[in-house]
């Protein structure tokens, strides 16, 4: 994929809609707005154009903003086409478009990838579009806004600020000992900044991968018995058939997928093989697997089918982790020849639903939701692996500061200390220098013999 | 050796700190050299500070004397009060610091230069360049005389139409009473270099004899003084001490009120001077709410009586310079022997320097000191050091050379100019080196002398001795590592360890912040055999090696990115992909490596990413276009 080429894709999302937006960026947007408006726009200005194919049809009147390199959101020449959203319409300006031969469609990410390459948004901004880009679900564009708007450069630019002024004070009392003005002690306000920066960024990491979860999607496994209307309830959720639901125990062998969106939370439901002693090879390693899955899920929703022979759960009881968050569900209110309720004690249930009628449904997926959202009350700042990996290397060095502190040694392992937890943290918001540090310096004393 | 000749290898001009070292460098290797100066009883004159090192720039005379420099030698010649600065913290950050007696201190510097056979110094004011096919080829004198090179060292210090600010005052000098270079920038410029102006100052000296120093608190130098170069055996000065008063509330008010007297406050200089070496005036602007600052009082010599008042540099006119300096305790009768003054000066925008400090506008051309943006006598000279030494390589038909990030404060140093450029006179500092913990002022030798041989910089003296220092280390450092105990064996002797049944090395015992070399005496007592310089050296080294190892690692990978060159023709201004700023950025500093490009300001992962791709020296350049893009994030 060369960055000569000229490309184009539909902005807005496909089908019917009042205005769809196409976009196009390269160095051949001139040369293609002149073929298909007769001339190129003002620069930065909304401007009415009929657009024509090269055989002169009229295809569209549309209005066309036209933006010169490098005020562009590529940093390239680039243009807008703000047409009438049918689907028509789309097609007949974008086969135009391509039919000049000199542009390509775009890959998926690739304006974004262009506006980076081109110095025209920094690593986290590009990550923020990257993922608003991805954001499939309401909370999940929040998040992306909020990282590029800046909350986690902020938090992130809050300690890099503080750590780089506990730099200076040590670095004051280590390259201007000699000055009248740079009294004892400094070190230790600089020791008292950097471990309090330490503890502020322990905590953030500590935040159960809320960030990284809201990116990908909270992992909510159904398990429970053979035949306990697993698949049932998933393909309830689902709102169409997406497991093999049968009568028969033992259909779902493999761990069937489905992302919904509930109220805005990404939440991936994993329809698991059903938990029982089998002597089918095939289906202890289903079993084995969903076991896995199920102890690795936010979420474990327990199934139990009522036994019409008594009020007890039937089958072997399952033993989970201690810390794992379970719902327990009665399933099949419909078929049950025992009426049942919550918080019966002979039914251990939370809930009481049925997949074919819908009972219970609705109630039990606000729970859910519940507990997601529980677990994202303080927004997240974390999103990225990477910003993980920087703020662990980040404390790694912060930790060795208070270490060596408490033995009262060099000072310059203090300054080297915290030198690299900087650079780590620089891995996020850019690079520290020097100068950085001797601007802060310079600024808090009178340096100078 | 002065003569009538007008053929040389390498023409330096100027015969300040970076003059004499470049001079005496291109003479180690064996040039033909000119040095001229407008007076060859100027040479190795101190213009402002009667002192030789301090905190970072301990360090660079340290890599000087590695080098085989002059500067350490006439330091310890001319020295008269000997300080190790930071003595209580740690080996990385120490710094030796003397006072100099002014006129020794030239004295030995001169002697210096003078005993050289292969180097003439020439009195004149060289006027201008002679360039022919973008290389310079010689130097024209004021006289009209012409002097032919192989390469030429500019050093002109604050020469280069300097203007002296006192008051509403202005002189056109270089130095108080010496004219002005005016012509040399019109030449510099017409060849595509960039110039600009910085701006420094001086305090009033002060008469010592119209001093009260009974009221005066004294400090004075270190019991057991240590000298700056390795070939000094015998410190030959007396030790003096010096005087501390401070600045007043009156002395404040004092220049309050005068303060739009001063040309720096009355917007008549505009140009840039050190935040570190702030005007006395500055300081009571910018840090209104101190209201007291200390002055040190260093006597300029032996037998001199001339005192400079050190941390009290001003412009302001010389009736404000008298009344608030008597204002302070002890200098109530004191007499002004010549007053401060602020200069302005030109430098070149080091970004147009390589590594060697060659511009390249004019090949066979070596800046070094001020010219470049720095200040200071140890910045000016290390860089007239490496200056020298490249023009006479390159007139003998050799590479370049410089040290390198990781050998030395002055690779640090010279790093920084090329790349980042200057907005402020540039000082060393420790904390400007990321490899603090590696470059020390107790292993200049071990880092740099074995270069210097092999750039051919040092004497047949200094290589014995150096040769015989690294076997004694390389023996000693062996036997520590060999030698081993348990934590059982260890009680015996009184050393209390872990008993966790692993064997320890000396070496690693050593690392132990209450074992030292003395301790381990009663274990093995070959070690009471050990040179003194030696053990001080090996127990930082254990007590530095957990860090020292990470250094190591980060070291490898700073050098790796050094290795990829990037071409010198390539055109930054038609790369594909770049930002405009980015584009200009790299167009000026030009980086030769995917090191140095990285270490510009504002370089973005993808533009890196990029320029990978025009790299040589890699074997997959994806490969390395992700590496550097993992390790290097906006």
């Amino acid at each position: 994929m060369s960055n000569s080429d000229t490309i184009v894709a539909l902005a807005t999302a496909p089908g019917r809609s009042a205005i769809a937006v196409l976009r196009l960026s390269g160095p051949s947007t001139k040369a293609i707005l002149d073929t298909l408006c007769g001339n190129v726009p003002e620069a930065r200005r909304a401007s009415l154009r009929r657009l024509r194919n090269s055989a002169g049809e009229l295809l569209d009147q549309a209005v066309v903003l036209y933006f010169s390199s490098p005020a562009s959101f590529t940093g390239e020449d680039a243009a807008e086409f703000h047409l009438h959203g049918g689907q028509a319409v789309v097609s007949a300006v974008l086969r135009a478009i391509l039919d000049t031969g000199l542009g390509r469609l775009a890959e998926p990410g690739e304006f974004s990838r262009r506006a980076f390459l081109n110095g025209r948004l920094d690593l986290t901004a590009a990550e923020g579009i990257a993922d608003l880009i991805d954001a499939e679900t309401e909370a999940q564009r929040q998040q992306a806004m909020r990282q590029l708007e800046g909350s986690l450069s902020e938090t992130v630019e809050s300690w890099r600020d503080r750590l780089i002024t506990a730099m200076a004070l040590t670095e004051a009392s280590l390259d201007f000992s000699d000055e009248g003005d740079v009294p004892d002690g400094l070190i230790d306000e600089g020791i008292a900044i950097s471990s309090a920066v330490h503890t502020e960024i322990v905590n953030v990491l500590n935040d159960g991968r809320t960030g990284e979860r809201l990116r990908t999607g909270f992992s909510v496994a159904i398990v429970g018995p053979p035949n306990a209307g697993k698949s049932t309830l998933l393909n309830r959720i689902a709102g169409r058939e997406v497991a093999i639901v049968s009568p028969f125990a033992g259909t779902t062998r493999d761990a069937i997928e489905v992302r919904c969106d509930i109220d805005g939370f990404p939440v991936v439901f994993v329809d698991t093989a059903g938990l029982r002693d089998t002597e089918d090879e095939i289906e202890r390693e289903g079993v084995k697997r969903a076991r896995q899955r199920a102890e690795a899920a936010d979420l474990i929703l327990q199934l139990h089918a009522p036994d019409n022979q008594s009020s007890q759960i039937s089958g072997s009881e399952t033993i989970w982790p201690i810390d794992v968050e379970l719902i327990a569900v009665r399933t099949k209110a419909d078929i049950s020849l025992f009426p049942c309720t919550v918080g019966d004690a002979n039914t251990h249930a939370d809930f009481v639903i049925s997949a074919v009628t819908g009972q219970g449904i609705d109630d039990l997926l606000l729970a859910i939701k519940r507990r997601i959202s529980k677990r994202t009350i303080q927004a997240p700042l974390i999103t990225r692996e990477r910003h993980r990996r920087a703020l662990i290397d980040t404390v790694a060095h912060l930790e060795r500061i208070s270490e060596t502190s408490s033995r009262a040694i060099n000072p310059e392992f203090i300054a080297e200390d915290m030198r690299l937890s900087l650079r780590a943290l620089g891995q996020i918001t850019g690079r520290v220098g020097v100068e950085h540090i001797l601007d802060k310096l310079f600024s808090g004393f009178c340096i100078g013999k | 050796m002065i003569s009538d000749k007008s053929r040389y290898d390498v023409i330096v001009i100027g015969g300040g700190h970076a003059g004499t070292e470049a001079a005496a460098a291109a003479a180690r290797f064996g040039a033909a050299v000119a040095l001229i100066t407008h007076n060859a009883s100027t040479i190795g004159a101190m213009s402002c500070n009667p002192a030789i090192g301090g905190l970072g720039k301990g360090h660079l005379v340290r890599e000087i004397d590695a080098l085989d420099g002059i500067m350490a030698r006439a330091a310890d010649l001319g020295g008269i009060q000997f300080r190790l600065l930071n003595k209580r913290k740690g080996p990385a950050v120490r710094g030796p610091r003397a006072q100099a007696d002014r006129k020794l201190y030239a004295k030995a510097v001169q002697e210096a230069i003078f005993g050289i056979e292969n180097l003439d110094v020439i009195e004149g004011e060289a006027t201008d360049l002679i360039v022919e096919q973008g290389r310079v080829t010689g130097v024209i004198l004021g006289d009209g005389r012409e002097l032919t090179a192989g390469s030429v060292v500019l050093t002109t210090g604050t020469f280069l139409r300097g203007l002296i600010h006192i008051g509403d005052k202005q002189i056109r000098a270089g130095r108080m009473g010496e004219k002005p270079a005016d012509h040399l920038s019109a030449t510099l410029e017409r060849h595509g270099l960039t110039l600009g102006r910085l701006k420094t100052g001086t305090p009033a000296r002060l008469n010592g004899k119209t001093i009260d120093w009974t009221v005066l608190e004294m400090q004075p130098g270190d019991d057991d003084p240590e000298p700056f170069s390795l070939l000094t055996k015998n410190l030959p000065n007396a030790q003096i001490a010096c005087g501390i008063t401070r600045t007043t509330s009156e002395t404040h008010a004092i220049i309050r009120s005068n303060i739009h007297r001063s040309p720096l406050y009355g917007g008549v200089i505009e140009s840039r001077g050190p935040r570190y070496c702030p005007s006395i005036e500055d300081k009571v602007v910018r840090f209104a709410d101190r209201d007291s600052h200390q002055v040190f009082l260093e006597p300029e010599g032996l037998d001199d009586d001339t005192v400079y008042p050190n941390g009290i540099s001003t412009s302001l006119p010389e009736d404000v310079q008298t009344a608030f300096i008597r204002s302070m305790p002890g200098l109530e009768n004191v007499e002004i022997v010549r007053p401060g003054y602020a200069i302005e000066y030109d430098f070149v925008d080091p970004r147009h320097l390589t590594s060697s400090l060659e511009t390249r506008a004019i090949k066979g051309l070596y800046l070094a000191g001020q010219i470049n943006g720095t200040t200071g006598y140890e910045e000016a000279a290390a860089q007239g050091l490496i200056a020298g030494l490249n023009a006479a390589r390159a007139a003998a038909g050799n590479e370049g050379i410089s040290p390198d990030r990781a050998d030395a404060y002055i690779g640090v140093m010279i790093d920084d100019l090329i790349t980042h450029g200057v907005s402020e006179p540039y000082r060393m500092f420790t904390s400007r080196s990321e490899y603090r913990l590696s470059l020390r002022v107790d292993n200049a030798d071990d880092r740099l002398t074995g270069k210097g041989i092999e750039w051919g910089c040092v004497g047949a003296v200094r290589t014995d001795i150096h040769q015989e220092r690294q076997k004694t280390l390389t023996e000693w450092r062996d036997r520590l590592m060999e030698w081993t105990l348990t934590p059982q064996e260890a009680g015996r002797y009184g050393i209390s360890l872990n008993r966790d049944g692993q064997r320890r090395s000396a070496f690693q015992l050593l690392s132990y912040p209450e074992i030292n070399a003395e301790t381990l005496i009663s274990v093995w007592p070959d070690i009471a055999n050990m040179p003194k310089w030696l053990r001080s050296r090996l127990e930082t080294d254990a007590a530095y090696a957990v860090y020292l190892d990470r250094q190591v690692s980060d070291i490898d990978t700073y050098r790796r990115d050094e290795m990829l060159k990037l071409p010198a023709d390539i055109d930054f201004t038609m790369m594909p992909g770049l930002s405009g700023e980015l584009r200009h950025k790299l167009s000026t500093v030009r980086p030769a490596t995917l090191g140095q490009a990285a270490r510009i300001e504002g370089i973005t992962p993808a533009a890196l990413a990029i320029l990978a791709g025009y790299a040589s020296g890699r074997r997959r350049s994806q490969n390395e276009a992700n590496a550097v893009d993992q390790r290097v994030p906006a």
